[in-house]
Formats: structure tokens, sequence, C-alpha cells
């Protein structure tokens, strides 16, 4: 079965798109972390279709970079959150206020 | 069977390795000796693993090339933003190390991260592929989350600490989305043709079928977008003034210096040089951002109470004067934007180096009012102060002056004098909160019962005086930077 990257193109479309309006909206650090993912994965899925598209494996190869990132990314950042919700016993993000202009 | 192997090459990437080698030898010799003995060969080895690679990214001057199967450019511009963050990663060792010591915060993790992050904001400069950016763009980022973090017994850090990762990540997804949308166009990453037949983001905005340049424009926007929120440009400013404020003092003017040249790096390769064909479509974009980060930095800067709070209001509207002169376009756009940053980058962490001593242990004093009197306590540094706040206000006879001129002159040779006009009146607005803060200095007296935080150490004043010194004779004798600046070209496929 053949299927058009437009389907995948607009599959990763709208994932990007869930990703940003979720992190917009979330009030709780680790579920806006969580979108940020579907954001990345929506680009991993980009990537992929893209490769196929040009008929090389360039892209399939970048998506690599992006996973490996990712994960040094998580690894900080969960540690950043942890230390607050240890902290205060919250992780969201409106409990966390000391700072305002 | 044959088979190419890719050439060797390290020169292109020698700085980055020294730096690297460097941190990994702090980390792995403090692990060995423990605390047992006192740490004072730390900023030793820190010190020398920046100087290393300062000395490697200088050899290459004038050498136009692309290495490592064409992933870096190896030219003057990224040589010269890499020598000016090895000037900057010195400053902000040098200025860490009273910092720690005073407050009693681990000293091996802080050179480590600070080397880390000066290879990965090398990295960005010299980045001759997207992927290669995206990966320099983390590398740093992910150093300077921890960074802010430093101090992790503050609330305040960990608060500011987590508002940047949030946004961090956030803004790597545009700017990772933008290249997979680039890749999709073009079928590479790769921002210069390496062969004859090699396709390259820049042949391909030359000479692109124009019905796939738009999903170009898009992924430049997206670009943009990424790019703009590590710069600290408006709409993308949020985490700024909060990240700013949490952060110890050494790491914000690191930030403030080091995240910007960086950004700005890569901003201004990818528009002025590869998609210079394009400048139609991403000027009034470009435009839109530099407006509305000059007035809205300036405005907000008036009505803050805190200084760190202030000077980063301050740095979101200088972003906005440098992107006046990436607008413009033009060779003396970027040598002006290149010396604008790096002077920018001595007197911000100059200021920050001001602020950090006189905050006192704990940094608790930051408040507009704790520097009541500041002048009658602590003259040196209260003048070293004023300096550094003239230089950002743009006065004359400092290098904030001269930097303003050229990046202003450059976009009136592109024709942009009403944006020019608009730089002026929001530089008008700025030096107005620069004058408060002298006026509480000067003309109000110390609070009484209030002891003056204790002075700095040696290394810390040492820090003061150096950029109190660029900054001076950056704003009388410019000639040989601006030279430099202007020797400072991208590479040329053949040149």
């Amino acid at each position: 079965m053949r299927v058009a990257p437009e389907y995948y193109l607009s599959l990763a479309g709208l994932m990007f798109v869930i990703g940003v309006v979720g992190a917009l909206i979330r009030r709780n650090a680790i579920v806006i972390f969580m979108f940020v993912e579907l954001m990345l994965n929506a680009v991993n899925l980009a990537f992929v279709t893209f490769a196929r598209m040009w008929g090389h494996v360039d892209g399939q190869v970048l998506v690599f970079f992006v996973l490996v990132v990712a994960a040094a990314e998580v690894v900080v950042g969960l540690a950043i959150i942890l230390l607050i919700s240890r902290n205060r016993g919250s992780s969201d993000v409106d409990d966390v206020n000391l700072l305002r202009w | 069977m044959e088979m190419d192997i890719p050439r060797i090459e390290l020169a292109g990437i020698a700085p980055e390795i020294a730096l690297t080698v460097a941190a990994l030898v702090i980390l792995v010799v403090h692990a060995v000796l423990g605390n047992r003995f006192s740490t004072w060969y730390l900023p030793y080895l820190a010190t020398l693993g920046l100087v290393v690679a300062g000395a490697l990214a200088v050899i290459v001057w004038d050498v136009n090339d692309l290495q490592l199967s064409g992933m870096i450019a190896l030219d003057n511009f990224a040589t010269f933003v890499k020598v000016s963050l090895a000037v900057f990663g010195l400053l902000t060792v040098w200025l860490g190390r009273d910092y720690l010591t005073r407050d009693r915060l681990e000293e091996s993790e802080f050179y480590a991260l600070v080397l880390f992050a000066v290879a990965g904001m090398m990295l960005m400069a010299a980045a001759a592929d997207l992927i290669v950016m995206f990966l320099a763009l983390e590398t740093f980022s992910i150093a300077l989350y921890v960074l802010v973090a430093f101090k992790r017994r503050s609330t305040e850090a960990q608060e500011s600490a987590m508002k940047y990762f949030l946004l961090g990540a956030f803004s790597s997804a545009f700017f990772l989305f933008g290249i997979a949308l680039a890749y999709g166009a073009v079928g590479t990453t790769n921002l210069y043709s390496t062969g004859p037949e090699a396709d390259s983001l820049f042949r391909f905005a030359s000479a692109g079928p124009s019905t796939d340049l738009d999903l170009l424009v898009l992924a430049m926007g997206l670009i943009i977008v990424g790019l703009g929120f590590k710069i600290a440009a408006v709409p993308f400013h949020a985490w700024t003034p909060d990240a700013y404020q949490g952060a110890p003092s050494p790491v914000t003017g690191f930030m403030a210096a080091g995240s910007k040249i960086a950004g700005f790096a890569a901003l201004i390769r990818v528009l002025d040089a590869i998609l210079f064909p394009l400048r139609w479509d991403w000027r009034p974009l470009v435009i839109g951002i530099a407006v509305l980060t000059m007035i809205v930095g300036s405005v907000l800067a008036v009505v803050q109470e805190d200084v760190k709070r202030m000077l980063a209001y301050s740095s979101i509207a200088h972003a906005g004067f440098v992107l006046v002169g990436v607008v413009a376009a033009n060779d003396r756009g970027v040598s002006g934007s290149l010396f604008y940053l790096a002077t920018y980058g001595l007197t911000v962490v100059g200021s920050f180096a001001v602020v950090s001593i006189l905050a006192g242990p704990g940094e608790h004093r930051t408040r507009l009012t704790d520097y009541r009197g500041a002048f009658y306590q602590r003259p040196l540094l209260a003048g070293a102060l004023t300096l550094f706040l003239l230089a950002l206000a743009g006065v004359p006879v400092t290098s904030g002056f001269v930097a303003k001129l050229v990046v202003f002159g450059a976009a009136i040779e592109s024709g942009y004098w009403w944006l020019v006009v608009i730089g002026v009146l929001a530089s008008a607005i700025a030096a107005f909160f620069y004058l408060r803060v002298l006026v509480v200095m000067y003309m109000q007296e110390p609070i009484e019962g209030v002891e003056p935080a204790p002075s700095g150490g040696w290394l810390a004043n040492g820090v003061v005086a150096i950029t109190a010194a660029t900054t001076i004779v950056f704003g009388l004798a410019w000639g040989p930077l601006i030279d430099a600046a202007e020797h400072a070209r991208f590479f040329v496929a053949g040149g």
C-alpha cells in the first residue's frame, strides 16, 4: 500500500501544533515537558518522511541526533523539576512565582 | 571493495576539543584528589584550557575552508566569535572563582560547565550545517540550564532554572522543526556547497524552484523563532528576566555575553550569508522583531526595582540594536554587529561583576535601594559601574557609543533610516533607567546601620578593572577591533 507523504507531513504538523498548544496551556512542569517531547517527535516524523521523499537516509540519521539530544535534555530537565518539587512539594508552574516583573 | 573514508580534519574543531579535554581533566582531577587538598589549581586548569582554545582559534585566522565533510566552516567570522567567547569564558572563570569561594559552592563542576558551554558556543559560530548548529545550541544550553541552577539550595535559582529550561526546550523544538522543513525543501541541511553537484541551502536560496521556496521561507521563520529565544528578542524574551535574576551573577554575565554572541553568530550566518537571496522575505519579520525588542526592552527596564532584572531588560534592548545591524545585511552590518556583540559582552560581564561583588554573600542585595549611596562606600566599584552603565546607554568615549554608531550607520547605508530613528528613541528611553541607578548611587545617603558588602577578591576586582579598561579603550581607539571585525568574512566557496 502506498501512502502519500502529505498524510505523514500533516500528521507531523498536527502533532507539532498539539505540542505547542499543550505546552502553552498546561500548568504542570512535567506535562509541559511531555508536550515539548511531542513537538520533538513531530520533528522526527517530518525528518523520516522527507528522507523517504528524497530517497536518501540523511533524514533518518538526523532523527538519532534529535533522540540523543532529547535524552540529554530530559536528564537535566527532570533533575531541575525534581529539585523544585522536593523543595515545595509541587511541580506546578503557577506555584513557582517568586520572580515577577 | 573500496570505501571512501572521510578525511580527518581537526583544525576546525581544535578549540572545542581543547575545551572539552580541559573540562574533563578538571572533573577527573577533582574527583581523584577530592577536597582533601585545596582547590587552588582548578581555575588555573580552566584558564589554561581557555587560553589554549583561544590560541588554537587565532592560528587559523585567514583560512577559508570547510572541514569534516562540510560540517564546520573555518572562516574569520567564526574565529572572531571564538576569540571573543574565549575572553568571556576567562572573565567568567576568574569572577566565578571569587564568587564560589565566597558562597561556598562546588568549584570543579562550575568550571567544567563553563568550558562545555564555551565549546558549544564556539561550535555554534563555526557550524556549516544546520544539524551541527542544533547540536551546538543544545550543548551550550544544557550546560547553561545547570549553571543557572548552580545555587541549588536557593528557591529563586531553582525557579529561574526551571523557567529557562522549559522555554529553552520549547524553543529548540521550533528551531528543529525549522531544520526539518528546510531539509524537506532542499534535501540537505548543509549551508554551503561542498562540491560542484552538491546542493546546499545557499545554492537553493539563490536559484531554487520558486514553488519549493515557500517551504524554505516557512523553515526560515521557525529558525528565526528558535534563535530569537536564545538571543532574547521580544516576543521570545519571557525567560530572560527570570533566568538573569535567579542565576549567580557571574553566570548571568556569561549568559548575556556568550549566549547572545553565539545565537547572533548563527543568526547572522544563516540570514546575512546563506539566505541573503531571500532577504526580502525575512527582513519584514526581523524588522518587526527588532522594533518590538528595542521598545519593549527599554520601556520595561524603566520600571524594574531589581538591578539584575533591569540589566536583563537592558540586554533584551541591546539584542534589538544588534538586530538593526542584521537587518542591514551588508558588510558593515555584519562587522558592526560583531563589534557590538564583542564590546557589549565585555561591558555586561563587567556590570555583573560589580553586581556580584556589591550583592554580598548569598547575593541578597540586588535591589535598587541596596545601591543607595554606594559611591560613598565603594567609590571605585561605583565608578566602574557608572562607566559600564554609560557604555550601555551609548555615551561617547565608551565602546557602547562606537558600537551603536557602526550598527546604525550600516542600517542607514541600506536605507533603513527610520529603523535607526526608532533605535535612537529607544536608547533615549534606556538612558533614563541607567541614570536612575547613578542617581541612587551618588545622590542618596547610604542606609544607616547596614554594613557595606565585603570587598571582592583580587580576581573579581581584576575582572572589573579589565572590562572597565576595555570599555574605555574601545571607546577611544576602536580601530584595531573594527578592523578585525571587518576582516571577519564568511566562508566563500572557491575563495
